[in-house]
C-alpha cells in the first residue's frame, strides 16, 4: 500500500475543498460588487477594506439564523436536499486536471484527484444527480412555490442536458477520448478547441448557464413569481448550502468550459518553461481562465432579463438541440473525411 | 412633429429579421452598455465619512436663540405656532418673576416649548413669523431615533447653550427678512 499516495491525494482533496468553498464565498462578494458597479453603485464596502470580509460576515450570519423546519415538511428529505446539492457541486472537482504534474520531495504528483478515463461521463452523471438536490428540497418543503421551483428546475435541466451532451460529443469525437486529461493534452499551446468548435462552445455555454440556474435561466428561483423558488422554506445554513452550491457549480462549470474549449491550463509559449515553474504558471493561467468565465457569467446575469418559461423550452428544444445535432453531424463528416473514409 | 427629447422611436410590430431573431447581437450590445457602466466613476457619497456641502440657506433643526447677554429671546407670543402649517409647535407661557431678568429678555417667556420633529416640514414659516428673532432654522440635521416620543424636542434640545452659541447669520440674510 502506497501511503504517500493516500496522503498526497488527501491533501489535494482538502485543498480543492477549501479552494472551491473559498472561491464560492468570494464569488458572492464579487457578484454583489459587480451588480453594484453595473448599477452605478458602490456595493458592500463596510466589512474590512473594500468590504473584503463581507463573505465571512455573511457566513456568520447564516449560521446564527434560526434553523426553521416547516411543520408539514418531510423532515429527512428537507435536510437531505441541500446536502445533495452541495455534495454534487463539490465532487465534480475530482476529475478536473488543475495543472501538469509537479515534482515534490522526489515524487511526481499529479494535480488531479483522479484521472478518470470516462471523466466526461462522470461529470454528466454528477450534474444529473445535482437536480435531485433541488427537486427533493422543493418537494420536501410542502409549499406550492417550492414545488413550482423544483419542477421548473428539473424540466429545465433535463431539456438543457441534451443539447449540452450533444455539443460535448463533438469535443469527444475530436479528442478521441472521454478523459479530461487527454482532452487538455490535445489542446497544447494555442491549439484550443474553441477555434474548431465555436458553435459547440456557444451551445455549451448557454446550456451551462441553464444547468447552474444562472440568469437569464434562473426560473427555478425567480423572486417575482415564486418568492424564492425551491428554497422558499429554507433558512439558516440549509439555505446557505443551496446558495453556496450554486456558486460552487458556477466555479466548476467555468472550469469545465476552460478545459473543454479554452485549452485548460495550456497557454501560448508554454514550451519555454518546464518543471514546477511550468506547473505553477499553468495553474495560474487556468485559474485566470476560470475567473474570466465567472466574470462573464455574472456580467450576463446583470445585463439580460429572465426568460419566460415557454421561451426557455423553445430555446432548448427547438434551437439549441438542432444546432448541436447539425454541428455534431458536420464534425463527424469532417473527421471521417480527414481519416480518409471517403 | 419632432419630439422634445429628440429620441423618438417609431414602434412597429413587423416580424423580426433573422439577425434580430438570433438575439446575440442585441445581447452583446446590451453587455457593452453594462460594461460602460461598470467602468464609470461612482457618484456615491459615503455619508458618515463624507458629507456633501449644504446650501447656505439650508433649513434643518431649529434653534431658540439667546441675546448677547445670554437671555432667551422668546416671549411666547405663539405666532410661530399659528404660522406653522404642520401644527408642530406647542408652548406654555409663563410670567417672568423678579430675579429672573438675567434669564429671559421679555416679561413673558415660554415655560415649555416643544416642536414635534416628525410633524415639522422645515418650511421656515416659524422663523419668518417670529417678531423677536428667537427661532431660527440651522444647518444641523435632526438625528434618527428609535421611538416616536423622542422626536418631540423640548427646550433642552432647542435653546442654544450659553457657552455654545449657534451661528445663524447665513439664515438672517435670507427670505423676506432681507439683509440686516
Amino acid at each position: 500500500m502506497d501511503y504517500a499516495l493516500i496522503i498526497e491525494k488527501f491533501v489535494l482533496v482538502v485543498i480543492l475543498f477549501l479552494i472551491s468553498l473559498g472561491i464560492a464565498a468570494y464569488s458572492t462578494y464579487f457578484e454583489r460588487k459587480l451588480a453594484a458597479w453595473i448599477q452605478d453603485r458602490v456595493g458592500p464596502d463596510r466589512a474590512g477594506p473594500f468590504g473584503i470580509l463581507q463573505p465571512i460576515a455573511d457566513g456568520v450570519k447564516m449560521f446564527l439564523k434560526e434553523d426553521f423546519t416547516p411543520k408539514n415538511s418531510d423532515k429527512w428529505l428537507f435536510i437531505i436536499g441541500p446536502g445533495i446539492a452541495m455534495f454534487t457541486a463539490l465532487i465534480t472537482s475530482a476529475i478536473i486536471p488543475w495543472g501538469p504534474d509537479i515534482t515534490l520531495f522526489g515524487r511526481t504528483i499529479s494535480l488531479q484527484v483522479t484521472d478518470f478515463n470516462v471523466g466526461v461521463l462522470y461529470m454528466f452523471g454528477v450534474v444529473s444527480i445535482g437536480v435531485y438536490g433541488i427537486m427533493i428540497g422543493g418537494w420536501a418543503s410542502n409549499n406550492k412555490y417550492s414545488l413550482f421551483g423544483a419542477i421548473r428546475a428539473s424540466s429545465q435541466m433535463i431539456s438543457y442536458e441534451l443539447a449540452m451532451g450533444i455539443s460535448l460529443i463533438t469535443i469527444v469525437m475530436m479528442s478521441g477520448s472521454l478523459s479530461l486529461t487527454d482532452i487538455v493534452h490535445k489542446q497544447h499551446g494555442m491549439d484550443w478547441n474553441i477555434w474548431y468548435q465555436p458553435l459547440a462552445f456557444l451551445v455549451f455555454f448557454i446550456c451551462s448557464l441553464a444547468e447552474t440556474n444562472r440568469a437569464p435561466f434562473d426560473l427555478p428561483e425567480c423572486e417575482s413569481e415564486l418568492i424564492g423558488g425551491y428554497h422558499t422554506e429554507y433558512s439558516s445554513m440549509k439555505l446557505g448550502l443551496f446558495l453556496f452550491s450554486e456558486y460552487v457549480a458556477m466555479f466548476i462549470s467555468s472550469a469545465l468550459m476552460a478545459i473543454l474549449f479554452f485549452g485548460g491550463y495550456n497557454f501560448p509559449g508554454m514550451d519555454a518553461f518546464s518543471g514546477n515553474l511550468l506547473a505553477l504558471l499553468c495553474v495560474v493561467v487556468f485559474f485566470a481562465k476560470i475567473f474570466f468565465f465567472i466574470f462573464v457569467i455574472m456580467w450576463i446575469r446583470w445585463t439580460i432579463p429572465r426568460f419566460r418559461f415557454d421561451q426557455l423550452m423553445h430555446l432548448g428544444w427547438k434551437t439549441l438541440i438542432p444546432i448541436a445535432i447539425i454541428n455534431m453531424l458536420i464534425t463527424g463528416v469532417v473527421i471521417a473525411f480527414n481519416e480518409g473514409w471517403f | 412633429m419632432e419630439s422634445l427629447s429628440n429620441r423618438k422611436k417609431v414602434v412597429s410590430d413587423k416580424p423580426m429579421t433573422f439577425v434580430e431573431r438570433l438575439y446575440l447581437p442585441a445581447i452583446i450590445r446590451g453587455m457593452m452598455v453594462t460594461l460602460k457602466h461598470m467602468l464609470k466613476r461612482r457618484k456615491t457619497i459615503k455619508y458618515p465619512e463624507e458629507q456633501r456641502v449644504f446650501a447656505p440657506v439650508y433649513r434643518g433643526m431649529h434653534v431658540l436663540k439667546r441675546d448677547e447677554e445670554g437671555r432667551e429671546n422668546c416671549t411666547a407670543c405663539g405666532l410661530c405656532a399659528v404660522a406653522c402649517p404642520a401644527e408642530a409647535i406647542t408652548m406654555i407661557a409663563e410670567e417672568r418673576k423678579k430675579g429672573e431678568e438675567h434669564l429671559y429678555r421679555e416679561e413673558k417667556y415660554a415655560e415649555t416649548y416643544e416642536i414635534n420633529m416628525l410633524r415639522c416640514i422645515f418650511c421656515g414659516l416659524c422663523e419668518e413669523a417670529c417678531p423677536k428673532e428667537a427661532i431660527f432654522l440651522t444647518d444641523r440635521i435632526v438625528p434618527t431615533e428609535y421611538e416616536r416620543g423622542e422626536f418631540i424636542y423640548g427646550k433642552d434640545m432647542l435653546v442654544e447653550k450659553v457657552d455654545q452659541r449657534i451661528d445663524i447669520t447665513k439664515r438672517q440674510g435670507t427670505g423676506k427678512r432681507g439683509k440686516i
